[in-house]
């Protein structure tokens, strides 16, 4: 069989690239969280800096895309694969930003002590790490399963954000003096929800890209 | 709270991809053909052909050289017969007449099935005798009627407004993608009811492949067009559906959209992917 060697390799820098966007993401918000426990501001400025690159990645990654569908005209899966490493991108992309959102708030507290017990909020990170790097191994291998059960995790996520927002309304109302750390910590919670919603966007794009059809993961 | 891990099926959303099925859609059948083979001589040529041609559709036929894309084609207008050692068995539906039928004659088939070819060869007469040849062996001598047809003719091909001043000078004069249009002119000016074209802009430089790929839009409305062509992109642009020839065999026959979305077989894949084998 002849394959088209020049677009096979390509298409694998692309992929090349994806996974170092994922995994500069995935770095970036771990280091985030660590920052906000450590209460480490030059951590967190870090985080902003860092992502430049990570926004100059995702640039390169669309670049090489558009270049290879002017080029190779690729249709079928092909076609789907390179949409779908585009979209994957965005999304760690995204999480790149929550990063930084979450290193600017790091920044808003600064060295005030914590007042709220981070306990549920390094769970959530920890499982939203979990899903994310899962997330990429899964798509790599083209493993749908592995996708499906990844993205349903995202229903725990969901509930230790919505049990948190709760406790750390709770936390405002009795210590107004503190509402400002509250609130920044409301936020974080927030990023890091959001952050495990681009897992199951990811797992919803290896569906379309195996089975050509529109999946929803999670409703 | 957990999530039900849902069905396949109900996880399916509104937003789905891919044409639908050919049945919801399908209008009037032109052509039918009913397992049809091929021989030239100890070649099997065409196995099995099961294909309906779709009325004011476009239908595009593609496959690697040798597939037997060309020689379908040809059986539709029975030109294939003009080779000595073909035999053919089964059937081709045309309006639910089976073509190959020995009281069917070839004249009273091709009145109504036009053929282009993949280089232009217009007459070496004028453009206008060009396209009144077949009205006048038909028996229309009425100068006022042939004016009539003439002009309807390249009107409908895209390319009076070229050659309206020059009617009476040699079609040979004219470039190679408008020579082609004076071809589909002359198809038109008998009024067939389907054409038939292989490989039409292969010789066409990329401008006079777009005004002829534009024309076929437009020509379906009043006409079914069965195209056989290399240039797949070409199929995806303007056809409605594909059929993918391999070693005589339909591989897979589809809405165009799916065909290039997602296929069936992983052979037709293979083809539109630029994956040879």
């Amino acid at each position: 069989m002849i394959v088209r060697e020049r677009f096979e390799q390509e298409m694998q820098e692309v992929q090349k690239q994806f996974v170092e966007i994922a995994t500069s993401s995935i770095h970036a918000l771990k280091t985030a969280f660590d920052a906000l426990l450590e209460q480490d501001l030059e951590k967190s400025l870090k985080i902003l800096e860092d992502d430049l690159v990570i926004n100059r990645l995702e640039e390169e990654i669309n670049d090489r895309v558009i270049l290879l569908i002017a080029k190779q005209q690729p249709v079928a899966t092909d076609l789907r694969r390179l949409m779908v490493l585009v979209k994957a991108a965005s999304d760690m992309e995204r999480v790149g930003d929550y990063a930084v959102n979450i290193a600017k708030e790091t920044i808003r507290i600064g060295k005030d002590p914590l007042i709220f017990p981070t306990n549920n909020l390094q769970t959530m990170c920890n499982k939203t790490v979990e899903m994310l790097e899962n997330i990429i191994t899964a798509f790599t291998e083209e493993d749908t399963v592995r996708a499906k059960e990844i993205a349903e995790l995202d229903d725990y996520v969901d509930d230790l954000y919505g049990a948190t927002v709760t406790l750390l309304l709770r936390a405002g109302a009795e210590n107004p003096a503190h509402i400002h750390q509250i609130t920044h910590l409301t936020f974080i919670c927030r990023y890091l929800e959001r952050s495990a919603d681009h897992a199951t966007n990811i797992a919803e794009h290896l569906f379309y890209l195996i089975k050509g059809k529109h999946y929803e993961l999670n409703n | 709270m957990v999530l039900k891990i849902q069905e396949e099926k109900t996880f399916v959303k509104k937003i789905q991809t891919g044409a639908k099925p050919v049945t919801e859609v399908a209008g009037n059948i032109v052509y039918d053909t009913r397992n049809l083979n091929l021989w030239y001589g100890d070649h099997h040529g065409l196995k099995d052909v099961n294909l309906g041609i779709y009325e004011n559709e476009v239908t595009a036929i593609i496959g690697p050289s040798g597939c037997g894309k060309s020689t379908y084609l040809k059986t539709l207008n029975r030109m294939v017969e003009l080779v000595p050692i073909v035999r053919t068995s089964g059937e081709i539906l045309y309006r639910e007449r089976n073509i190959l039928d020995k009281d069917y004659t070839v004249e009273e088939l091709r009145t109504r099935v036009g053929m282009v070819f993949q280089k232009p060869n217009p007459f070496p007469k004028s453009i206008y005798d060009n396209i009144a040849y077949g009205p006048r062996i038909h028996g229309i001598k009425n100068k006022k009627i042939l004016d009539e047809i003439v002009e309807k003719s390249l009107r409908g091909a895209a390319i009076w407004d070229e050659v309206k001043d020059r009617l009476n000078q040699n079609a040979y004069g004219l470039s190679g993608g408008q020579q082609q249009r004076i071809c589909i002119a002359r198809c038109l000016a008998v009024e067939p009811d389907v054409i038939l074209m292989d490989e039409p802009t292969s010789a066409l430089d990329p401008i006079s492949t777009l005004k002829v790929e534009e024309l076929v839009q437009e020509l379906k409305k009043d006409y079914s067009i069965v195209i056989v062509t290399h240039n797949m992109q070409q199929a995806a642009r303007i056809s409605d559906r594909t059929a993918f020839f391999l070693s005589g065999e339909v591989i897979e026959y589809d809405k165009t959209d799916v065909i290039f979305q997602t296929p069936a077989d992983q052979r037709t894949e293979d083809y539109i992917s630029g994956r040879f084998g």
